[in-house]
C-alpha cells in the first residue's frame, strides 16, 4: 500500500498544469495574449511590410488583449495552418483560435472547443478561370477541383457535386498558397474556398481579370473565434470582446468620436464606456474593458472597412456582415 | 553410491543479493515494472485531460461517413464511405508510390553508380554530375521543382499532347488507354507464369549441363523469348480477348481510360531520382570495396567485362551494398510523407491530414499513421535482412 500512495504522489506531481489558473491568469501572469491565426490570408491576418499581422481576425485578437490587458498591442500571433489549428487550441499552444474558422455542431461538440460568436459571415463559392466561360456552377461537371485539406470546403464540395449529380476530381493542397499555385498552374478548373477568401486571391494573380468567381454560395460558412471548453470566463471575455464591438458601431461610438462620449447622456453609451455600472467585473475585467477596445481597436464597422472593406483592396460589400438595422444580420446582445 | 561433488555444502545458500542471475532478474523486473507504471499513467492521464477537454476518444469515429473525395485510389472510394476506408485508401497510395519508387530508385542508382567508374570519361563525369546535384538539394524543393516547373510547362487539357491519339498529356496528368478484359483473358496470364517456370527450369538445366560438359546455350535469350512469346501467341489464337478504353476529350476534361495524375508523377520522378543518387554512391563504394586483384585475376582468365562485374565483383559487393541500400528504401518510403505538399493523396495527406481534421481525433490518427510507417519499415527490413543472410551465405 505504501508503494501505491508514493506512485500516487509522483503521478501527482508529474500532472501537467491542466486545471492550474484560468486563461486569464495565465494571460495576464505571461502577460500576453496567445492568438492562432492564418499565416497569409489577406484580408484576414497576412504580414504588412513591417512585418505586422494586419486583417480582420488579427483584430479580433487586439479587442480580446485590449479587454483582458487594457493593451492591444499584447498579442503574441501564432500561424497555424489548417491541419494543426484544433490541436494547438486544445493542447494550449494557443489561447484563442481566430483562423476564418467555421463554426460547425461537431467542432462545437466533440472536438473540444466552443466558438464564442460570429466576426464574419461567409459562404463557399467557386473561381473559375475566366477563358473557360463557365457562368454558373451547374455547369462544373468533370471539374478538376482544387481546395484546402481540413476544411469544412472540402466536405461541402463533395455534397453539392454529389446531389447535383454531377462529378469532380478533388485536388487537395495543405495551404492557400499551394492551392492557388495549382489554380495558376491549371491543375484544376476551379478554386474552391469561402468567398471572402477567394476575393483575396483573385487579387493575389499575376492577373486578376483571369479568374471569375462564380454567383452560388453553396454553404453557410459563419467564421468566429474559438476557445477551449471548460473556462467560462474566458469564453465570456471573448464572447463580449466581439459584441462590444458589433454594440459601438450600433451606438456610433468609434476609436475616433470615444472621448467626446465621455460624459454620455445616452445610458447605453455610459453601459458601454463603464461610466455606468462595471460590467467588466463579472468577467475578472476592469470596468473601462469595452472602451479599451474601441479606443485601441475600433468599432466593427471601423475593423471591416479596414481590413476587408471599402478602405482596403478587397473592397467585399458588408452584405450579410452589415448591422441588423442595415439589412445584415451582424446583431449583438446589449450589454447591461 | 557415490557421494555427488558439490561446491557448496548445503545449508549455506548465498542471500540472494549476492547471486548475479537472481540479482539481475530484480532489477529487470523492476524496471519492467517502472515502464508499465509509466505507461499506465500516460495512457490514463491522456484520457483525463481529453475527457476534461471535452474531445471524443477511441476509434469510433472509423465508422463514420467520410464525406470528402479523394483524387487517386486504387479500390473503390466515394464520399459517402467510411473513415476507415480512407485510411486504406491513403496506405494503398503511399505503398504505390513506395514501391514503385524503391523500384526505379534501385535501377537508376546501380546504373548510375556503375557509369561512375566507367574507363568512358564522359559518362563518368555525367554520372558524378547527377550525384552532385540531386544528392545535394533538399528534396522537398525537388518535389516543388517536378511539380510546379514542370507542371507549369505541360499544355492545357484542350492543347493536350497526343501521341497517337490514345495516350494525352496535359497538365492534369497522363491519359493512357485502359484494357478491358474478355472472356477467355485468363489464358494469357497462365501462359505467362508457364513461361516464366519453364524459363526457370531451363536455366537451371543449362547450368547443370554447362557443369558436367562445359557446353551451354543462350538460356537468357531464349527465356526472354519465352516470356515475352509465349502469352503474345496465346493472344493473337485467342482472338485478341482485350478491347481497350481509349480516353476522350469530353467537356472540361478526359474521360475515360486510365489517368496517372501528376501529383503522383512529380512525387515519384522526385523520390527515385533523389534517393538513386544516394544508392549511386551505395554501389560505388560497394564496388570499389572489392580488391583490384580480384578484377585482374578474372581478367587474367579472359573473362569478358561484363562477366567480371557479373559473376566476380557484384555478387561480392552486394554484401558490402545491401546494408546501406536497406536504409536508403526506409528513407524513401518515410519519405513519400511529403505527398501532402503538393496535394498526392498518400496516408499522411488524406489520413493525418483532412480524416484527423474532419474528426478532431489527432491522437488516435497519428498513432495509427504511426504504427503504419513503423510496419512498413519493420517488414522492409526484415525482407533485406534476410536477403542480406542469404548473399552472406554464398560468399566463398
Amino acid at each position: 500500500m505504501k508503494t501505491l500512495k508514493w506512485i500516487s504522489v509522483g503521478a501527482c506531481a508529474l500532472a501537467p498544469a491542466v486545471a492550474l489558473g484560468t486563461t486569464l491568469e495565465t494571460v495576464q501572469s505571461r502577460d500576453s495574449v496567445r492568438c492562432g491565426v492564418n499565416a497569409a490570408q489577406p484580408g484576414f491576418s497576412s504580414l504588412d511590410d513591417n512585418d505586422t499581422y494586419r486583417g480582420l481576425d488579427t483584430d479580433v485578437c487586439r479587442a480580446i488583449a485590449a479587454a483582458a490587458l487594457g493593451d492591444a498591442g499584447k498579442v503574441d500571433f501564432v500561424p497555424l495552418d489548417s491541419v494543426e489549428r484544433f490541436t494547438a487550441l486544445q493542447s494550449g499552444e494557443v489561447d484563442v483560435l481566430s483562423r476564418t474558422t467555421t463554426w460547425t455542431v461537431s467542432r462545437d461538440t466533440t472536438q473540444g472547443m466552443h466558438f464564442t460568436g460570429v466576426s464574419y459571415y461567409d459562404g463557399q463559392t467557386f473561381m473559375v478561370a475566366s477563358d473557360l466561360g463557365v457562368q454558373s456552377a451547374e455547369e462544373l461537371d468533370g471539374a478538376a477541383v482544387c481546395t484546402q485539406s481540413g476544411t469544412t470546403s472540402e466536405l461541402n464540395l463533395s455534397d453539392y457535386f454529389r446531389i447535383n449529380g454531377m462529378s469532380y476530381d478533388a485536388v487537395v493542397f495543405d495551404s492557400p498558397e499551394q492551392s492557388i499555385a495549382g489554380f495558376e498552374a491549371g491543375r484544376c478548373d476551379v478554386l474552391s474556398s469561402d468567398a471572402s477568401q477567394l476575393y483575396a486571391q483573385r487579387m493575389q494573380l499575376a492577373d486578376p481579370n483571369m479568374a471569375v468567381i462564380l454567383p452560388e454560395i453553396i454553404s453557410k460558412e459563419p467564421l468566429g473565434p474559438a476557445v477551449r471548453q471548460g473556462d467560462d470566463q474566458w469564453f465570456n471575455i471573448v464572447k463580449w470582446s466581439l459584441f462590444a464591438m458589433l454594440n459601438a458601431e450600433e451606438l456610433g461610438v468609434s476609436s475616433s468620436n470615444i472621448d467626446e462620449h465621455a460624459d454620455s447622456d445616452n445610458p447605453d453609451i455610459a453601459r458601454l464606456l463603464g461610466q455606468d455600472g462595471n460590467f467588466g467585473e463579472g468577467m475578472g475585467l476592469n470596468a473601462d474593458w469595452a472602451y479599451q477596445i474601441v479606443k485601441q481597436v475600433g468599432n466593427y464597422a471601423e475593423m471591416f472597412d479596414r481590413n476587408v472593406g471599402a478602405d482596403s483592396n478587397v473592397k467585399i460589400a458588408r452584405g450579410l456582415n452589415a448591422l441588423w438595422k442595415d439589412g445584415g444580420i451582424q446583431y449583438a446582445p446589449p450589454i447591461r | 553410491m557415490s557421494v555427488r561433488p558439490n561446491a557448496r555444502p548445503a545449508g549455506h545458500k548465498p542471500p540472494f543479493w549476492r547471486d548475479r542471475a537472481k540479482r539481475a532478474l530484480v532489477f529487470q523486473l523492476l524496471l519492467t515494472a517502472a515502464v508499465a507504471v509509466f505507461l499506465f499513467y500516460i495512457v490514463g492521464n491522456v484520457q483525463d485531460n481529453l475527457s476534461a477537454r471535452g474531445i471524443t476518444t477511441g476509434f469510433g469515429f472509423l465508422n463514420n461517413t467520410a464525406g470528402f473525395g479523394i483524387v487517386q485510389s486504387l479500390i473503390d472510394y466515394s464520399s459517402q464511405d467510411t473513415y476507415g476506408r480512407t485510411f486504406l485508401v491513403g496506405l494503398l497510395n503511399t505503398l504505390l508510390v513506395g514501391g514503385l519508387g524503391v523500384i526505379a530508385a534501385t535501377l537508376i542508382g546501380f546504373i548510375v553508380g556503375i557509369a561512375r567508374l566507367s574507363p568512358n570519361w564522359l559518362l563518368a563525369r555525367l554520372a558524378t554530375a547527377y550525384i552532385e546535384t540531386f544528392r545535394n538539394i533538399p528534396l522537398l524543393l525537388q518535389i516543388f521543382f517536378w511539380y510546379f516547373a514542370v507542371l507549369r510547362t505541360l499544355p492545357s487539357a484542350r492543347d493536350s499532347m497526343a501521341f497517337g491519339e490514345v495516350i494525352f498529356l496535359n497538365v492534369r496528368g497522363l491519359y493512357l488507354p485502359e484494357p478491358l478484359f474478355e472472356s477467355g483473358f485468363g489464358l494469357i496470364p497462365a501462359a505467362f507464369i508457364v513461361a516464366i517456370v519453364a524459363s526457370i527450369a531451363l536455366c537451371v538445366w543449362n547450368k547443370r549441363r554447362q557443369e558436367a560438359t562445359g557446353k551451354r546455350i543462350p538460356a537468357g535469350w531464349i527465356s526472354l523469348a519465352l516470356i515475352m512469346g509465349l502469352p503474345l501467341l496465346i493472344t493473337v489464337a485467342t482472338g485478341v480477348p482485350i478491347t481497350w478504353d481509349v480516353p476522350e476529350l469530353r467537356g472540361f476534361n478526359f474521360r475515360g481510360g486510365f489517368t496517372v495524375i501528376p501529383e503522383f508523377l512529380a512525387l515519384w520522378m522526385a523520390l527515385s531520382i533523389y534517393t538513386a543518387a544516394f544508392i549511386a554512391e551505395i554501389v560505388r563504394s560497394g564496388i570499389q570495396a572489392i580488391s583490384h586483384g580480384q578484377t585482374e585475376a578474372a581478367q587474367a582468365l579472359s573473362l569478358p567485362r561484363n562477366l567480371v562485374l557479373r559473376l566476380v565483383v557484384i555478387p561480392q559487393a552486394l554484401r558490402v551494398i545491401i546494408p546501406p541500400l536497406t536504409s536508403q528504401y526506409l528513407n524513401l518510403i518515410k519519405n513519400s510523407s511529403l505527398a501532402t505538399a503538393i496535394g498526392y493523396p498518400d496516408l499522411v495527406s488524406v489520413f493525418a491530414g483532412t480524416t484527423l481534421n474532419q474528426t478532431g481525433q489527432a491522437i488516435e490518427v497519428i498513432a495509427m499513421t504511426m504504427a503504419v510507417y513503423l510496419t512498413i519499415s519493420l517488414l522492409v527490413s526484415m525482407f533485406m535482412n534476410w536477403f542480406n543472410a542469404r548473399v552472406a551465405l554464398v560468399e566463398r
